[in-house]
């Protein structure tokens, strides 16, 4: 069943979107929240654990205090207050993602809290968000559930359970609710959870990864008529799982609501689970007794106290803020404003970081990001990142034009193979016989022929008119079918001529 | 006044996953209003000056460096499980909640 949607101009003219965030971010330490099993992604099932993840009777869980410094640089990082004391709680609910019928987590006390990010939108508008809370908890297993049409839980005949990322300490980050975004909130957004997994990868507490859930989003949203102040009733979309996916839940949301509103019907309070493939969300459980979570103190665990020393100490520890760090490098770089944030915007700057830090020039890095990948990723829909470009693979082309092995032409093509999987640049030149024509001698000829064609341009360049050239260098091009270095042409007509270039 | 009664008794042994008759409902409500109750009188001895506590013991940071230590093999992991399949354990589809 599909659901009526408005179009998101209608939507926007009749209500005002609110929105509410809960990124949970997993920690990268080496070790679970409570226990001293070890916290790797993808290893096989049931190994990374021990009793103390799998809840068996009379395990006693111990705080791991790297867990507790990444929560406090968190906080810090996210502008909120420290607690000087804050402690854990059990949030009891029956699911086989936890094998102890209780999550351990914080819930009256959070360990940071009154913070805001300052949010850059793609035209340099600020907006800020407020932040409700940082809170510490641990992650759940992970459920595959088997059988049924769809691999999905609807039809399911059983589960299957990996405890591996059970314990896994996470940081759950709650917005409060974000008002006067208007038609800006999709990509507000967007905004807001890559400036978090910017944060959390740049105090290197988190590996930042959304395609692994390293962070995840829950977006909230509801609508109410442009003037109301009282926030509508408000739907949850669970595990939003890229930044794409963020903006298009939120965009999608706001859509639904409007045409739910407009029917004359209230919105549901309830869980919506996002789809990717069709770019929309149905509906998940509503808000029932299951909420009931009856939270009480953990009492294996004693209270966390944060004294004003360690945390001064810790915020001493911390890395330059991404936005001063954006100053930086655009200063480094050289990029004009806009220049600096187009690259921003495509999401690659890191990537063009990452790519200098390689050995390529600011220019280099830009020109094959900009030009070349964002475009192919566009058109993959992905994140350029995940195109599979290496920065050493773009290194490794643009030396190779340089040394004049190849041309740009051909370098393009070059990286279409590196894309298809053919092997590295250097493979794929062989492969496919992509060398320039180095050797001079059918350069020459070739010279040769182009001048005598164009006697007249040949005269133009020995008085001096050097811009001249280019007309030869084409007919050059053309006749060794782009195989030749441009640069190298030059030198050999001007020689031929006997004029200095 | 008892601060709970027979509904409340009934709704958390339906969150506790608790199959009880009329009978124990009954029984239990009148148990657990006089542990309540008596549990209360503790906040009666409290005065306003005694902050709220959630641990008797009066220590603080009880922590853990982040050095890994033991592991379980699957099999160790599984060997308590009444069903299992390829090294995870296997459990009834739950669909009323995801």
């Amino acid at each position: 069943m599909t659901d009526a949607t408005l179009s998101f101009e209608e939507a926007m003219e009749k209500y005002d979107p609110v929105l509410g965030f809960e990124v949970h971010v997993e920690l990268n330490t080496k070790t679970k929240m409570f226990s001293s099993a070890p916290n790797v992604f993808g290893d096989e099932p049931n190994t990374n654990v021990n009793e103390v993840d799998l809840g068996m009777p009379g395990v006693l869980p111990v705080v791991n205090k790297t867990a507790i410094e990444s929560s406090i640089k968190i906080g810090l990082a996210l502008n909120c207050k420290i607690a000087e004391k804050c402690r854990f709680a059990r949030k009891n609910y029956f699911y086989p993602d936890t094998p102890k019928n209780f999550q351990t987590s914080q819930y009256d006390e959070p360990i940071a809290y009154d913070g805001y990010l300052d949010i850059e939108l793609s035209d340099g508008t600020m907006f800020r968000v407020e932040i409700e809370r940082a809170h510490m908890e641990e992650d759940a297993g992970k459920l595959t559930h088997m059988g049924g049409a769809t691999g999905r839980i609807q039809g399911a005949d059983y589960s299957l359970v990996d405890y591996n990322r059970s314990g896994v300490p996470l940081v759950e980050i709650v917005t409060k609710p974000i008002e006067g975004a208007g038609s800006r909130a999709p990509e507000l957004a967007k905004a807001y959870v890559a400036a978090v997994r910017e944060i959390v990868k740049n105090l290197g507490v988190s590996d930042a990864k959304m395609e692994r859930g390293n962070v995840r989003c829950d977006a909230n949203v509801s609508l109410r008529p442009h003037g109301r102040e009282r926030f509508g009733i408000r739907s949850e979309t669970k595990n939003v799982n890229s930044l794409r996916a963020v903006e298009h839940a939120v965009r999608y949301e706001i859509q639904r609501h409007a045409a739910v509103l407009d029917s004359g019907e209230p919105v549901t309070q309830e869980t919506r689970h996002w789809h990717e493939d069709t770019r929309t969300t149905t509906s998940g459980r509503a808000k029932s007794d299951a909420d009931d979570y009856r939270y009480f103190p953990e009492p294996d665990l004693v209270p966390i106290t944060a004294s004003r020393e360690w945390v001064e100490e810790l915020r001493a520890t911390l890395p330059e803020p991404p936005a001063a760090r954006r100053k930086r490098l655009q200063a480094d770089w050289g990029y004009s404003d806009l220049e600096f944030r187009d690259v921003v915007n495509a999401g690659v700057m890191d990537e063009i970081e990452e790519t200098i830090a390689a050995g390529a020039t600011a220019t280099v890095a830009r020109k094959w990001w900009m030009g070349e990948i964002v475009g192919r990723a566009k058109n993959a829909d992905v994140d350029p990142g995940q195109l599979g470009v290496a920065p050493a693979t773009i290194v490794e082309l643009n030396q190779m034009v340089e040394d004049g092995k190849i041309n740009n032409k051909m370098a393009t093509e070059v990286l279409d193979g590196v894309l298809a999987g053919e092997g590295t640049p250097a493979e794929i030149v062989e492969k496919r016989g992509l060398a320039v024509v180095s050797d001079d001698a059918p350069l020459l000829e070739a010279i040769d022929a182009a001048l005598a064609a164009q006697p007249g341009v040949a005269d133009k360049i020995r008085g001096g008119k050097i811009q001249a050239i280019g007309a030869i260098v084409g007919a050059v091009m053309k006749a060794t079918r782009g195989q030749a270095d441009a640069g190298r042409v030059k030198e050999l007509i001007l020689e031929r001529l006997g004029v200095e270039g | 006044m008892a601060a709970i009664n027979r509904d409340d008794v009934a709704h958390l042994a339906q969150l506790a996953h608790i199959e009880m008759s009329a009978e124990e409902l009954d029984r239990m409500a009148g148990e657990l209003a006089v542990i309540v109750d008596s549990v209360k009188s503790v906040s009666e001895a409290a005065g306003d000056d005694v902050p709220a506590t959630s641990h008797p013991i009066p220590l603080t940071n009880v922590f853990r460096e982040d050095v890994v230590g033991h592991t379980f093999t699957a099999e160790q992991s599984l060997s308590g499980a009444p069903d299992a399949y390829e090294g995870r354990f296997k459990v009834p589809a739950i669909l009323d909640e995801d």
